[in-house]
């Protein structure tokens, strides 16, 4: 055998790819989390709504594909307002479980709504990028796009929470919610930017994720579960943790389905998840 | 007696409400488990793949699929206890189980299916109608009493725990953890034992449904959605009270059966539209439940005036 198995190397190149998209969509998740001390179940349900708003932008009206794709993420945005003033706001003094259990019930409606407006068939945007041949390794150019806009956009995310007077006051919300307050930052403010933002970074994740997958109403289910796992073992709220975690996660997916097979990848990725739970129950990066 | 199509019905709601009942037994004193799923498969399939591919007997099987669902309890949680996972992080950490438990039973599709599922092989030859050996009927009133025993036996095991010392400690637990230890309630041990009790009763709910429904199927019987379906249903009906959880899985059953019959099959997901929606309004403006509701409301007009409302923690914009 092979000391160095060029398709092995693919296989870690592309999980690192994919540990750059699993980023991005655990960081929306982790901000809302840090803010609000909220986990969104249903993160991934907005995420399928971007997709849906991108399909039938371009494919149905025929706009043009990077304004489909602004429009997307401002949609989903705005859903996040919503979910917030809506759902959220009315159980934020009530158990930290029913905040859980109540975006969970927003699962199961979005994701049956969803079925009941646009049918269970798969849709595919029809955009397809070339795959870009390295010596003998083949990488999709979508993963690619993907894996730098997800850069850019975690730098921005970055740059705005450290530099901006807005992400100064969002980063001292998550520090100490009873003490800001007095210093003259409006809570309830901050928590709908933060769900704004939050629901755009999902936008975003939908608009790359689009490029690779077909949209249909139980694409959620293929995310979501991940995407709270690497927050969870990078440390809620952590979102340097869940930086780490994804890449870590995305390892797992991608080299164990390489190795055994895609499912196993996913597996081992559980299996691995739950024993990291029992040795640093507050994730790689947490603080409890 | 009376039709099939009632009779299947009931006993829908007799066997879902004895998991919901099961899985309320811990969900009720702060256990919020997403990972019953997994129970559920492990009962479903750990039957019927061993009738299919070794000739056991469901009886048999069923034993062994209890082992094994007693065992994956412990494992998961005894160091849950023990490191003092709780809240969401305990919700999502059971969350991760049901989905092992579901990719498990797709990645083994050589064996089990995969995502098609499977069929016990029908022990009912020439005519037969029951085969006990295999635990196939096809009379519906056999499976009604069967189920019926089930749903009993849950409902005795829910009034026993209730009436026992366990459910003072773990409601003390609930509320407090470090005072509950502080006055020497062994915390991991009271936990782990409701656990088993819970997923044992919900491994058993699997094999019957296994064996009424004569089909399994990766994200029928285990996954997020049938564990949520779980959590959901419970809450729906009242997970603090004995009927709720029953109460819960009629409500839903005949939600769904009634769009069905009112619409037909011209809007597919109506029922689960509007059951996602009025969970959210459940949760905010109802978190008892609507037996757990129902109750209160009759307590309230038949007895004292009600006591002043708890004010929230958090400003609210």
């Amino acid at each position: 055998m092979e000391v160095f198995d060029i398709f092995l190397l693919e296989a870690i190149l592309n999980g690192l790819l994919l540990g750059g998209l699993l980023a991005l969509l655990s960081l929306g998740l982790n901000l809302i989390f840090g803010v609000i001390d909220v986990v969104w179940i249903c993160y991934a349900e907005l995420i399928m709504c971007g997709m849906y708003a991108v399909y039938y932008l371009h494919v149905q009206y025929h706009w043009p594909l990077l304004a489909a794709m602004a429009a997307a993420v401002v949609i989903v945005a705005v859903l996040g307002v919503i979910l917030h003033q809506f759902v959220i706001r009315p159980v934020l003094g009530a158990e930290p479980i029913n905040q859980l259990l109540v975006t969970g019930g927003v699962l199961f409606f979005l994701q049956a709504a969803a079925t009941l407006a646009f049918g269970i068939e798969f849709r595919n945007l029809g955009v397809t990028l070339p795959s870009i041949r390295l010596g003998e390794m083949s990488f999709s150019a979508a993963r690619l796009v993907a894996f730098c806009v997800a850069l850019a956009g975690m730098l921005g995310m970055y740059l705005f929470l450290s530099r901006s007077y807005l992400g100064t006051a969002i980063r001292a919300i998550s520090q100490d919610r009873a003490i800001m307050p007095l210093m003259g930052v409006s809570p309830a403010r901050i928590f709908v930017l933060a769900s704004a933002l939050g629901g755009a970074l999902a936008g975003l994740g939908a608009c790359l994720l689009v490029l690779q997958y077909d949209v249909h109403p139980a694409i959620g289910l293929s995310f979501g579960p991940i995407t709270f796992l690497i927050c969870v073992m990078g440390g809620l709220g952590s979102m340097a943790g869940g930086f780490i975690a994804a890449f870590v996660f995305a390892q797992f997916i991608s080299v164990g389905g390489f190795l055994f097979h895609l499912e196993w990848g996913y597996v081992l990725a559980f299996a691995f998840f739950i024993a990291m739970m029992f040795w640093r129950p507050q994730g790689i990066l947490g603080r409890r | 007696m009376i039709g099939n199509y009632p009779l299947h019905l009931m006993i829908l709601v007799l066997l879902w409400g004895y998991i919901y009942t099961s899985w309320s037994l811990m969900g009720r004193l702060g256990l919020v488990s997403f990972g019953h799923g997994a129970f559920m498969g492990i009962g479903a399939y750990t039957v019927v793949m061993l009738w299919n591919h070794f000739g056991w007997s469901p009886w048999a099987g069923a034993l062994a699929a209890l082992a094994f669902a007693a065992a994956v309890a412990i494992l998961i949680g005894y160091p849950c206890f023990r490191f003092r996972i709780v809240g969401h992080y305990f919700a999502l950490v059971t969350l991760a189980l049901s989905e092992v438990a579901r990719l498990v039973i797709v990645a083994l599709r050589d064996q089990t299916g995969g995502s098609l599922g499977a069929t016990p092989n029908s022990a009912l030859h020439g005519g037969a109608t029951a085969a006990p050996g295999a635990l196939q009927f096809s009379d519906k009133q056999v499976w009604f009493w069967i189920v019926l025993a089930f749903w009993l036996a849950g409902l005795w095991v829910w009034r026993a725990v209730d009436r026992s010392m366990a459910r003072l400690a773990l409601q003390a637990i609930s509320e407090e953890e470090e005072a509950a230890a502080s006055i020497g309630i062994h915390v991991a041990r009271a936990k782990l034992r409701i656990t088993l009790i819970s997923a044992l009763m919900t491994c058993a709910g699997g094999v019957l449904y296994a064996q009424y429904q004569l089909y399994v199927n990766p994200d029928t019987v285990s996954g997020i959605g049938i564990s949520l379906q779980m959590v959901f249903g419970a809450i729906a009906g009242g997970m603090f009270v004995m009927l709720g959880p029953t109460v819960g899985a009629a409500f839903t059953l005949l939600l769904a059966e009634g769009l069905r019959l009112a619409f037909g099959n011209r809007y597919p997901a109506l029922d689960s539209t509007l059951y996602g929606a009025m969970l959210v309004l459940f949760i905010i403006y109802m978190p008892k439940g609507i037996l757990g509701a129902a109750l209160e409301a009759l307590r309230a007009r038949t007895a004292r005036p009600i006591a002043p409302r708890k004010s929230s923690g958090m400003p609210s914009a």
